[in-house]
């Protein structure tokens, strides 16, 4: 039932890109992203693209995993492109009905566009490539400068890796506990809005018992052996920056030097 | 009323790279009223298995037959199937939800229509059968002790009035007084009403003083399915699947190797001391 949902995709696998520092991947995706924006041309949109197809070449995550991702934003995509194909003013190039399509709005649909594929492209590469705890760790570290402004890093960091930690385990209880009542006689699938919502009592407290009382286990387990927060925390993997990590921040900077000159200032 | 399984397999995710084979192949006839230890390591698919019964799960292919009708068929009434196999999960209290323990143990009877008159009957009574004090029901189920909300949780599929009741490790969790109010609860209820009972466990030392017949799951398949005492005298092979005999099983073995002579075939404690006994008085 609940099982299918994928969340937190992480897929499985040894390559360059998985073994990148998770703040090198978190600082490129940013830049690849921002760099993204910035491009006024066409050539711009090409090197990101070559780019984009060199890291999942080197990430050996199957090209389709990431076209999976793309279902989720569909919706999104289609009324980026519909609002500004028709709504953005300019010089009319077709016209049906009360609807008129401006040389404008084609432009500025197909950029939409294109931008948004490559960013949850891109970003899809970071997460298929770094598991959920790595990706928390290089956050934390990440940030750490930020403490400066009294901003709780470590707690965050904890917070969201237990978040995500959670996800997989309380849709396995939300699977069984809808087994368990349905083997009693409920019914979550017919009925009006009001019997549906309604339905839905017998699920939801003792999910949320359930989740209170995992909280709490954790809670326990995480004092038993002594956390009390990051001060003085020492970690079993430390992140500490590679060769390879240095030569990827170099390969992130000249793409956006070389992208960001090509696609704004030529031409 | 029997349930026959006919080439039942079930593959989770199929389609996907990760595929598992849960059940491979599975034959099975239950008759009416019998009632059956079904053993298994963690993983090997007793679980699966069970939500199988009451078609909680489809299988990938095969049939099911309740009482001659094919589960599966497309005019069958799946709500029919799930009141008449109650199915008891792992930690059943889990699943309370009600203000009070009286209208959790409702639930059920009120999802099959019944009056509300019926349906309090019918949660009286079987709160009664699980050995609830009266005093409870009326409180709040989240209150009770753990054993305590056990039994709610099983009166709760109780009530619903099953020809098959399936517990899915009813002990698991409970201290060693606990387990064995339930397990005999349990024989004296299939003793009163003659329902056909499936007793799930990992545990041989639960099932063995109970049941008259044992069926293990090995890797998603039945491995043996015999009377406790023929499965037993497979002690061996059960330990190299992860599963072990009772005890006394390996006490006798062990003495009979030793010279004494006892019915290595003893399962329960006291036919055990009964022969020990009987071998000390004869070798004196």
């Amino acid at each position: 039932m609940l099982r299918d949902i994928t969340l937190g995709q992480y897929y499985q696998t040894d390559s360059v890109l998985h073994r990148l520092d998770p703040r090198v991947k978190l600082a490129g995706t940013l830049l690849y992203i921002i760099s993204l924006f910035f491009f006024r041309n066409f050539i711009g949109y090409l090197i990101a693209a070559a780019f984009l197809a060199v890291v999942i070449k080197l990430s050996r995550v199957p090209f389709k995993f990431m076209v999976k991702g793309m279902k989720a934003i569909l919706f999104l995509l289609l009324i980026t492109v519909v609002f500004n194909l028709f709504l953005t003013p300019g010089e009319p190039l077709l016209s049906v009905w009360k609807l008129t399509v401006t040389k404008e709005g084609l432009g500025t649909a197909v950029t939409m566009a294109v931008r948004l594929v490559m960013l949850v492209i891109g970003s899809s590469v970071m997460t298929l490539t770094t598991t959920p705890n790595n990706l928390t760790d290089g956050m934390e570290k990440g940030m750490r400068p930020l403490k400066v402004f009294k901003v709780p890093v470590h707690e965050v960091a904890m917070m969201m890796s237990i978040a995500l930690r959670f996800i997989p385990i309380l849709l396995e209880e939300t699977d069984k506990i809808m087994k368990a009542q349905i083997a009693r006689g409920a019914d979550f699938e017919s009925g009006n809005l009001i019997r549906r919502a309604k339905a839905l009592v017998p699920l939801l407290v003792p999910l949320f018992i359930s989740a209170f009382r995992r909280a709490n286990d954790l809670a326990m387990a995480m004092e038993a052996r002594c956390y009390r927060g990051g001060e003085g925390r020492t970690k079993m993997k430390p992140l500490i920056y590679q060769k390879r990590d240095r030569v990827a921040y170099l390969c992130i900077l000249f793409y956006l030097v070389g992208s960001i000159c090509v696609g704004r200032l030529l031409l | 009323m029997s349930l026959i399984l006919d080439h039942v397999n079930y593959i989770y995710g199929e389609d996907t790279p990760l595929a598992v084979k849960a059940l491979d192949d599975i034959c099975l006839t239950i008759p009416d009223g019998q009632f059956v230890g079904v053993i298994g390591h963690t993983g090997s698919g007793k679980s699966t298995l069970m939500q199988h019964l009451n078609g909680l799960v489809k299988a990938s292919s095969g049939h099911i037959y309740f009482n001659g009708e094919d589960i599966y068929d497309r005019d069958f009434d799946m709500k029919k199937l799930r009141s008449r196999v109650g199915l008891v999960f792992q930690y059943p209290e889990h699943q309370l939800f009600e203000i009070d323990v009286f209208s959790d143990v409702c639930f059920g009877p009120k999802n099959l229509g019944l009056s509300k008159r019926e349906a309090e009957l019918r949660a009286y009574d079987a709160l009664r059968k699980v050995g609830l004090p009266d005093e409870l029901f009326y409180q709040s189920p989240f209150e009770l002790s753990g054993g305590q909300k056990r039994r709610v949780a099983i009166a709760g599929v109780l009530a619903m009035k099953p020809d098959v009741l399936i517990l899915d490790e009813p002990t698991a969790g409970l201290d060693p007084k606990g387990r064995d109010e339930i397990l005999h609860q349990i024989k004296n209820l299939q003793a009163e009403t003659g329902m056909t009972i499936l007793l799930v466990s990992h545990s041989m030392e639960d099932v063995a003083e109970y049941v008259e017949r044992i069926i293990v799951m090995n890797k998603g398949s039945v491995m043996y399915d015999d009377i406790p005492k023929q499965v037993f005298s497979h002690y061996k092979e059960l330990e190299e699947v992860g599963l072990a005999a009772p005890q006394v099983t390996y006490i006798l073995h062990e003495l009979k190797k030793r010279g004494l002579d006892v019915d290595i075939n003893a399962t329960t404690i006291e036919e055990a001391a009964d022969t020990v006994e009987k071998a000390l008085k004869v070798s004196c």
